[in-house]
């Protein structure tokens, strides 16, 4: 399924996201691991809420970071993000 | 010391030796009976708080059986309060409803439940108790409770040709992953190593299985593979470096590099007691003493090798060689290779007669007791 305006996502339910003050970094806590985000990850991450579309995320992102057009990179990361199983599209 | 080591990631606090189960590869140490007090649950929710404040994010809460101790739950908030996705490791043996609502209303993450094999015979036998079919309603428990289970059985001779009845055991039981960990040889295991090294075929038949098991499942289950390091030409990654990532607290407050480390002579390993971990962690003596590579001999001082496997583990090249300083002889550069490989032949040699029981050492506080002072090491030529 593609990655419209309109799709919700929603953490994978295993999995916990949080800001790490070590590492300057948010992370993802799965059982026996962690993965280390990038700055971006995070930023799109943390917006991930179970009930804001993507639209609003990019919205709210591009005014954060104003000037930047952000629209392909953020569903590059959330296709990739679905891939490696850390969200879920959520049933309408 | 070159650079500065980065914060550990995973806490392991063994929060006590004691435990109902007895079982012949355990890796605890088998004096155990031999330390002193537990940590009383102010000492543990201290430490805890220092681990955090250093960056450990994962946390296992093992032993013994951490069930048996019964602030579990008082601990089990603190972690989560603090910010540890937080594990426990145990038996089953001693969860009931009540505990498990309380471990998820405190925020626990998942459940790591140990069987010691698919058929209520052997289990029972291996870990002398009667507790198969405790284990299979503590599993259903964990799943009513909606826990990621990650079932972990320790491989060795006796269990090993029932990987596929331990894989099915764990489908049925809806484990998330499972953990299929050959015996690693301290503690109790080393012991026993004659009688629960498996032979080569035996090996090659499982991993067989694994692998089939792996194409016909998919990702329904993860299943991890502890390779058996007896049977490798080269050692492992043991904790990924010594004082890496990886911080062992013991019952009586020792903190480790690892499970096994109290066993090294010539390092004073710091309790908890008498030092805060950010000391302990990064500039102790005993968590300096193998970091990096300075510390190393030959054949690891040259070998291209050492930035993935550090010279393997240092406990077992201590045990095996007589110097933590050596690598570890899974590794065939090392000169004293020979020791493991003949240790694998002679587990050959050992089989007991078709209908007699092996002789096994249980783990047990009267077995302790009189192995206490017995040294862990081989005789060395």
């Amino acid at each position: 399924m593609a990655i419209g305006d309109d799709t919700v996502f929603e953490l994978a339910r295993r999995l916990r996201f949080q800001w790490e003050e070590a590492q300057a970094a948010y992370v993802l806590l799965y059982p026996e691991g962690m993965v280390k985000l990038g700055q971006s990850a995070g930023e799109i991450l943390k917006r991930v809420n179970g009930s804001s579309p993507v639209s609003e995320i990019i919205g709210d992102l591009e005014r954060t970071f104003p000037g930047a057009d952000l629209r392909q990179d953020v569903t590059d990361f959330l296709e990739h993000a679905r891939e490696k199983g850390w969200i879920n599209a959520r049933q309408p | 010391m070159p650079g500065s080591p980065d914060p550990p990631l995973w806490l392991l606090a063994e929060l006590t030796y004691r435990c109902p189960l007895h079982c012949v590869f355990c890796y605890n140490p088998v004096d155990y009976t031999a330390y002193g007090a537990e940590l009383a649950t102010d000492e543990w929710i201290r430490v805890l708080r220092e681990g955090r404040s250093l960056g450990a994010t994962q946390l296992g809460f093992s032993g013994g059986e951490p069930l048996v101790r019964d602030d579990l739950e008082v601990l089990v908030a603190e972690a989560r309060r603090l910010g540890y996705y937080s594990n426990l490791i145990t038996s089953g043996i001693g969860l009931n409803e009540r505990r498990i609502a309380a471990f998820k209303d405190g925020g626990l993450d998942h459940i790591q439940l140990s069987f010691q094999d698919s058929t209520r015979e052997l289990n029972d036998f291996l870990s002398s108790t009667r507790t198969f079919d405790l284990k299979r309603r503590v599993a259903k428990l964990i799943k009513q409770y909606d826990y990621p289970m990650v079932l972990n059985v320790v491989l060795h001779r006796h269990n090993i040709d029932h990987v596929q009845q331990i894989l099915d055991l764990a489908l049925e039981l809806e484990a998330e992953y499972v953990e299929l960990a050959n015996t690693q040889y301290y503690g109790w295991a080393y012991l026993n190593r004659d009688q629960l090294l498996p032979s080569r075929e035996q090996l090659e038949r499982a991993e067989a299985v694994v692998a089939r098991f792996r194409e016909r499942a998919g990702n329904a289950m993860k299943i991890y593979f502890v390779v058996p390091d007896y049977h490798e030409t080269r050692p492992k990654a043991c904790m990924n470096g010594w004082g890496a990532v990886f911080l062992c607290l013991t019952a009586d407050g020792l903190a480790l590099p690892c499970h096994e480390a109290r066993m090294l002579p010539g390092l004073e390993f710091p309790n908890v007691r008498d030092r805060d971990l950010r000391w302990i962690w990064y500039d102790s003596p005993a968590f300096n003493g193998y970091r990096g590579d300075e510390w190393m001999k030959e054949p690891c001082r040259s070998c291209p090798e050492k930035v993935k496997d550090y010279g393997g583990c240092r406990c077992q090249a201590y045990m095996l060689t007589g110097d933590a300083a050596n690598a570890d002889p899974v590794c065939d550069k090392s000169p004293y290779h020979a020791r493991v490989t003949q240790a694998v032949e002679r587990a050959e040699q050992v089989r007991p007669a078709v209908g007699t029981k092996p002789v096994l050492f249980f783990r047990d506080d009267k077995n302790s007791r009189a192995l206490s002072g017995a040294s862990p090491r081989e005789p060395v030529a």
